[in-house]
């Protein structure tokens, strides 16, 4: 049996139908286990107090919030070159977990350099692609709502999504240089993730694959309800004749 | 065989609209497609064109030998009659325009501007822009819009000089173009899809 | 290819052609900053580059809906399709025309507005450069949106904010190329960059705006 006969819609109803429940609760149970071990049985860092905990909230979401778009990329690819609805709708559907995805990155972010930094936002190349990630998923989105036929809709976003992280990955590269150029002296590294210790590091990675398994859950979620909502759109049209 | 269309199925706004259409026309032939509003007379002729997907079935004709005319006239208000005929000559690499402007009846207007010209002026300089294209096979949708009975009897005998050229058209219309004789009538309605067919890609969510 | 950009010079030159539009709106937009941030012509050299960069951007960006929809509503649109020119040949002459009819002028214009706002005379030619090496990367960006947007009603809104996050990479490197040249640093780095973004935006977005416009066409 090929992979590709989840692609048929009903057979992808009936699949995501099993699916979803046995993830969401693994998604439950994996994220909380990993937050009250990083939250309640972790030291507090001797620098940062308290606030390093922050982390298991942060880290995770911005993983999935650029996975996300990499996810959506390759679904468009899919959809342009083997014509899969399956796959143009589960596009549709993991943007706006992208989205809230980015969105919480950004707050933890924040909240996070309050106490860090002594203020709440910092033209820091890591935080300024995370501001040009959400503009990109709200392009996306909004070209999603604004074509009423779904292929033409399927087909534009897909285009707009491959140009689009061409244009991302400059982007990125382009607030590194930006950056440099300005603050010479970049004392605050937000790249403190990737040098925790070890009691930090393990209960992150946990959160990491519950966030991971959330958006499993909720991309699967999704792409049932637009399905459905594209199935009703069909017999609507059926009736109208 | 100038054109050759088999088992042709094709759709607009995820419903079905036009199944199993064979049609064929020889050389020197004429097509008149009637039907209907609605019926698919356009998404057929826009099918055809390589304008739009098509559901199922095969045409056999080159995209280089068609050459489309739809509702709009697709000429610049701003522009002069005369530069506007030239855009489309140097696009399709034909010699001279005042030719083709004298048999569209249109050679006194080449220095006015499109944007001064009446509606049925203004097709024909649209019309216009067939003749200049070199093109074997030419799809027509509703040619006639705005034309008064002159001018439709003049175009119906500039379709038929394309005819003996060994041309060949094919038509959407309801207006006597005096081809009726030689022409192949047909009847779309024979092809209509069954209420509630849907497109291929509306179907597979059912 | 070329008959086409010679019949769009000609339609924008034309009663009604839109063509000045976005240089008078370019015009106006710089000489409001002034009005913002304060007459203080120390402080205006500072933001000078940028606000010539944001000015300009924004400029391309409000003549971009015209590109694609008049030649989509009275049917030219279809006809090209299905004339001998190929739809990147479409696309390609229309972004020339673009920058010939708003990028170009823009840099024209600059030297003017960088006076205004209190730029060193031999610290303009730092953002000719940079503007001369950016906006054709603005007009082929731009007309890749408009070809998204083409044949929707209000399209407008919704094309700036498609386009404007694609105009990122080539904002932040002019306007750095432009602000190190003025404060005496290499630019050579910023520039090159530059050009990399323009090049890339000319190799590969024809085609994307080229499959777009099909796909809005059926």
């Amino acid at each position: 049996m090929s992979f590709w006969e989840y692609a048929n819609p009903l057979k992808f109803l009936k699949l995501s139908g099993t699916l979803i429940p046995y993830f969401s609760i693994l998604a439950t149970i994996t994220i909380i286990a990993g937050l009250s071990w990083g939250f309640f049985f972790t030291p507090d860092d001797y620098k940062q107090g308290a606030t390093v905990k922050i982390l298991y909230v942060h880290v995770p979401s911005a993983f999935v919030a650029i996975n996300a778009w990499f996810m959506m990329l390759v679904a468009s690819i899919i959809w342009l070159v083997r014509r899969h609805h399956v796959s143009a709708l589960a596009a549709k559907a993991a943007a706006p977990i992208g989205i809230a995805m980015t969105i919480i990155g950004l707050v933890t972010g924040a909240l996070w350099g309050q106490p860090m930094w002594g203020t709440w936002w910092e033209w820091d190349p890591k935080l300024t692609s995370f501001l040009i990630l959400f503009l990109f998923y709200l392009g996306y989105i909004v070209l999603w709502a604004a074509v009423e036929d779904p292929d033409t809709a399927a087909d534009l976003t897909s285009v707009l999504c491959i140009v689009g992280s061409v244009f991302a990955v400059l982007s990125r590269y382009a607030t590194v240089f930006w950056n440099q150029g300005l603050h010479q002296d970049a004392s605050l590294s937000i790249d403190k993730e990737e040098h925790v210790a070890d009691v930090f590091y393990y209960p992150l990675i946990v959160v990491m694959a519950g966030f991971v398994l959330l958006f499993i859950a909720l991309v699967l979620l999704n792409t049932r309800s637009e399905i459905m909502k594209r199935r009703a759109g069909a017999i609507m049209a059926r009736s109208r004749v | 065989m100038a054109i050759s269309i088999e088992s042709l199925s094709v759709s607009r706004g995820g419903v079905n609209l036009l199944q199993g259409v064979d049609i064929e026309l020889e050389n020197g032939q004429a097509g008149i497609l009637r039907g209907p509003n609605g019926v698919g007379k356009t998404t057929l002729l826009r099918a055809l064109a390589g304008l739009q997907p098509v559901e199922s079935g095969t045409i056999k004709c080159s995209l280089e030998d068609i050459c489309y005319s739809g509702h709009a006239d697709g000429v610049k208000p701003t522009l002069t009659v005369q530069e506007n005929l030239e855009f489309w000559a140097n696009i399709f690499g034909s010699p001279s325009i005042r030719e083709v402007a004298e048999k569209f009846m249109i050679i006194e207007l080449l220095n006015t501007k499109v944007g001064n010209l009446s509606a049925g002026q203004k097709r024909r300089v649209g019309l216009a822009r067939l003749g200049l294209t070199g093109r074997q096979v030419w799809l027509l949708d509703e040619p006639t819009v705005s034309l008064d009975e002159t001018s439709v009897k003049i175009f119906g005998n500039i379709i038929k000089d394309h005819l003996s050229e060994d041309g060949c058209a094919l038509i959407a219309t309801h207006i006597d173009l005096g081809l009726e004789n030689s022409a192949q009538i047909i009847d779309l309605l024979e092809f209509q899809s069954n209420s509630g067919d849907l497109s291929s890609s509306n179907e597979a969510f059912l | 290819m070329i008959a086409l950009i010679f019949r769009d010079l000609r339609i924008a030159v034309r009663a009604g052609g839109g063509f000045g539009l976005s240089l008078a709106f370019f015009f106006i937009i710089v000489i409001f900053f002034p009005f913002a941030i304060g007459p203080d012509l120390h402080l205006l050299s500072k933001v000078a580059p940028g606000t010539l960069w944001v000015g300009a951007l924004l400029a391309c960006l409000l003549s971009l809906e015209r590109i694609f929809a008049l030649d989509f509503e009275d049917g030219t649109l279809d006809l090209m399709v299905t004339s001998p020119l190929p739809l990147e040949g479409v696309v390609i002459s229309k972004a020339i025309v673009h920058w010939l009819t708003t990028g170009l002028p823009l840099v024209f214009l600059t030297p003017f507005l960088g006076v205004l706002l209190g730029l060193q005379n031999s610290n303009v030619i730092f953002l000719i450069i940079s503007l001369i090496f950016g906006t054709p990367a603005l007009s082929i960006i731009g007309t890749f949106g408009a070809a998204l947007t083409a044949g929707m009603k209000r399209g407008g809104l919704l094309l700036s904010i498609l386009v404007l996050p694609l105009y990122i990479p080539t904002l932040i490197f002019g306007a750095e190329a432009a602000r190190r040249g003025i404060q005496g640093f290499e630019t050579q780095t910023s520039i090159l960059l530059l050009s990399g973004v323009t090049l890339l935006s000319w190799a590969i977005l024809p085609f994307a705006a080229a499959s777009v416009l099909r796909i809005n066409l059926r």
